[in-house]
């Protein structure tokens, strides 16, 4: 192999982190929210957090009700961080402390951010949250801390990583076993918590992958496409 | 005596020399001695500028939570209190600037108190992009060094360009305020003893009033009111970028820049007649802060006052009529929903009030047009209270939606504010003339204008 056709094929190895969300297989049980908070040690929310609107939750389900009272239906949709490809939050960062890395993650550099959260003002989802206290776990929450997630201090924002610790991980031992890493093989924790399976993982980057074939799909969709930010997460829903 | 009746000292066919020492003695009277009244003055201001400093050392122990901003409202009272205080500064460099450059016979004894106004207000609003930041101890990652790590700032980040414009203008504010200054510093340190007297020799730079000098210091100045005109129109449409470069609703809006310039013009006129009359009460000044200077500059403040309220309605009618519905929810807020007490109390506030008691010349007295100041000055704080809060509680999903309510910690630290300007100011009038002496003094003129 020549270096040209190498470096060639080593452009397509660059992956593209996506997400299908199948709404029609949805059914708003939150297990994607629980496993969330687990392994990105997220700071307790809790009821009181919530009311005065201090509460984590770096993937939500949106609710909307269609219909009148009492013929009424309830759709769930669980947003996360879109990871867009002309992410508004980026420029706007006075010191680079959110970026896109060229495997098209929407990064947050928790030691850069100075907490101007400019970021979470331009970002049209709302999926952003700022560290107003440094965060405090009572016994024996404090003991399961995941390990490889690094503890936010108060002054930084934080957002949705596309569980960026298992990605290096599984990226890691494949190149320690000199083979490409498998569709399939990187599971962030909302979809290997789904019961529906209604999330899907991989490479949108591998025209083969699940991920690429559904968001081929016909049902597929972007959140607030039209303002151009090209989101990476797609929803799938039945044109109905 | 009647207050408004012109003195000897204002009557131009009066001897030069004795006009110049009744000048002298009525403006460096204020410098002397401290009154009882003074004191409680300064205590008050100082008592509440301490307890802002505790909040926010509380806050900076504590963690920013203990502010009232949360999620969807990142940026609350102190990103209120910025814009607002960015725009007071507007008083002193703009209008004394046009004043100066168009030759205003009349502007002699506002143009130092206004260009005081603009530096205490750009110290002031200077502060609180620190006092927001989540981690203000490592604020001076935003200003470009060299540095070890080998990291820039970002430049496409509106917030760097503020921090730019915010610095040159300090710069600039800072030096057209002193330049006026040194022939008076010179005439302070002639008067002035012991350690007064060094200070003012020393700020006066050696200035002997030759000829030559005054000549380069009416070039300087000349200059200086050139670059800050243009400095301060591009400072706060630099500000209003903060906003308008962001995707929010109704924020991404092409109108911003001289909507703001135009409420910061206007806010700073309103700041600049309440200083002046309160200087002209406390100070006894009313032979030289005389009704017609009032009445220009409440010409000027409902001249402003309709500037602002067709930016108001251009930038309104458009989101209306568009009825995008991201746009139009903040609309509907502002109008009939949460936020319209706050709407039509800054539509009274800034057009409605100042109409009837600026445009009607029987009603245009002292009185009410210091008035007016406090009526804008409210309204105005209230637009950019809409402008940042009113727009962030309602951002495009629905679900997070939020509300705002400000602690003690940002009530303190913005009533300490306010404090810290009467306290400055207090200071400042104690150490300098708040009016240029050598404006009155025609034998410096004559040398200059030939």
């Amino acid at each position: 192999m020549s270096t040209q056709e190498e470096s060639q094929s080593d452009a397509k190895k660059t992956p593209r982190w996506g997400m299908t969300i199948d709404l029609d297989r949805c059914t708003g049980c939150g297990a994607c929210v629980a496993a969330c908070h687990a392994e990105n040690n997220l700071p307790l929310s809790t009821p009181e957090s919530a009311a005065t609107g201090r509460a984590f939750h770096w993937i939500r389900i949106d609710r909307y009700y269609e219909g009148e009272f009492p013929d009424i239906k309830l759709k769930y949709m669980p947003v996360l961080c879109q990871h867009c490809d002309q992410a508004p939050c980026e420029p706007v960062c006075p010191v680079y402390a959110t970026y896109q890395t060229p495997d098209g993650l929407n990064a947050q550099v928790y030691n850069r951010c100075v907490g101007t959260r400019y970021c979470g003002n331009n970002c049209p989802y709302s999926v952003r949250f700022f560290n107003w206290f440094d965060p405090v776990w009572p016994e024996p929450l404090d003991l399961q801390l995941n390990p490889d997630v690094s503890i936010r201090p108060d002054g930084v924002m934080e957002k949705c990583t596309f569980c960026v610790q298992r990605i290096k991980r599984a990226r890691l031992e494949a190149a320690r076993e000199s083979r490409p890493v498998a569709d399939g093989e990187i599971q962030p924790a909302c979809a290997q918590a789904c019961p529906a399976e209604a999330i899907v993982f991989g490479d949108l980057n591998d025209a083969d992958s699940k991920v690429s074939r559904l968001a081929g799909s016909a049902r597929a969709t972007r959140l607030l496409e039209e303002l151009g930010t090209e989101p990476k997460v797609i929803y799938l829903s039945r044109l109905s | 005596m009647d207050p408004g009746r012109p003195t000897y000292a204002m009557d131009a066919r009066a001897p030069a020399q004795a006009r110049m020492e009744e000048v002298q003695r009525d403006l460096l009277r204020p410098l002397e001695g401290f009154s009882a009244r003074y004191w409680i003055a300064v205590a008050v201001c100082g008592a509440l500028v301490a307890w802002a400093g505790v909040a926010w050392a509380y806050q900076i122990a504590a963690g920013i939570g203990v502010a009232g901003i949360r999620r969807p409202v990142f940026w609350g009272f102190y990103i209120v209190n910025f814009v607002f205080w960015i725009g007071i500064s507007h008083a002193g460099t703009l209008i004394s600037a046009i004043l100066r450059l168009t030759g205003a016979g009349w502007r002699k004894p506002v143009t130092r108190a206004a260009e005081a106004i603009t530096v205490f207000a750009l110290m002031i609003g200077g502060m609180f992009p620190l006092i927001h930041l989540g981690r203000v101890w490592i604020f001076y990652w935003l200003i470009p060094y060299p540095n070890e790590r080998l990291l820039w700032p970002n430049f496409r980040s509106p917030l760097l360009w503020d921090l730019t414009a915010i610095f040159t203008y300090m710069t600039g504010s800072i030096l057209y305020l002193y330049l006026p200054l040194i022939p008076d510093l010179a005439l302070l340190s002639r008067r002035a003893a012991g350690i007064r007297a060094r200070l003012y020799r020393l700020l006066s730079l050696g200035w002997q009033g030759t000829s030559r000098e005054w000549h380069a210091l009416e070039r300087a100045m000349k200059l200086m009111a050139g670059i800050i005109l243009a400095v301060a129109v591009s400072v706060h449409t630099v500000v209003s970028w903060d906003f308008a470069m962001a995707l929010t609703p109704t924020w991404h809006s092409t109108i911003f820049g001289p909507y703001f310039v135009a409420g910061a013009i206007f806010s700073g006129i309103a700041a600049l007649v309440l200083v002046m009359a309160a200087l002209r009460r406390f100070l006894r000044l009313e032979a030289y802060l005389r009704p017609v200077h009032f009445a220009n500059l409440g010409k000027l403040l409902l001249l402003m006052s309709i500037v602002w309220a067709y930016f108001a309605v251009a930038e309104h009618l458009t989101i209306w009529y568009g009825k995008h519905p991201d746009e139009f929810l903040v609309l509907e807020e502002r109008i009939y929903g949460v936020f319209a007490p706050y709407f039509w109390a800054m539509v009274a506030l800034n057009f409605v009030i100042p109409f009837i008691l600026l445009g009607i010349r029987r009603l245009r007295t002292i009185r009410n047009i210091a008035i007016c100041g406090v009526t804008v000055l409210i309204g105005m704080w209230l637009e950019r209270f809409l402008i940042v809060v009113g727009v962030l509680a309602r951002p495009r999903l629905a679900a997070a939606w939020g509300e705002y309510w400000p602690t003690w910690v940002e009530i303190a630290i913005t009533v300490g504010t306010f404090a810290g300007m009467t306290l400055l100011y207090l200071i400042f009038a104690k150490l300098f003339s708040v009016i240029a002496i050598w404006e009155y003094d025609d034998v410096a003129h004559k040398q200059v204008h030939g």
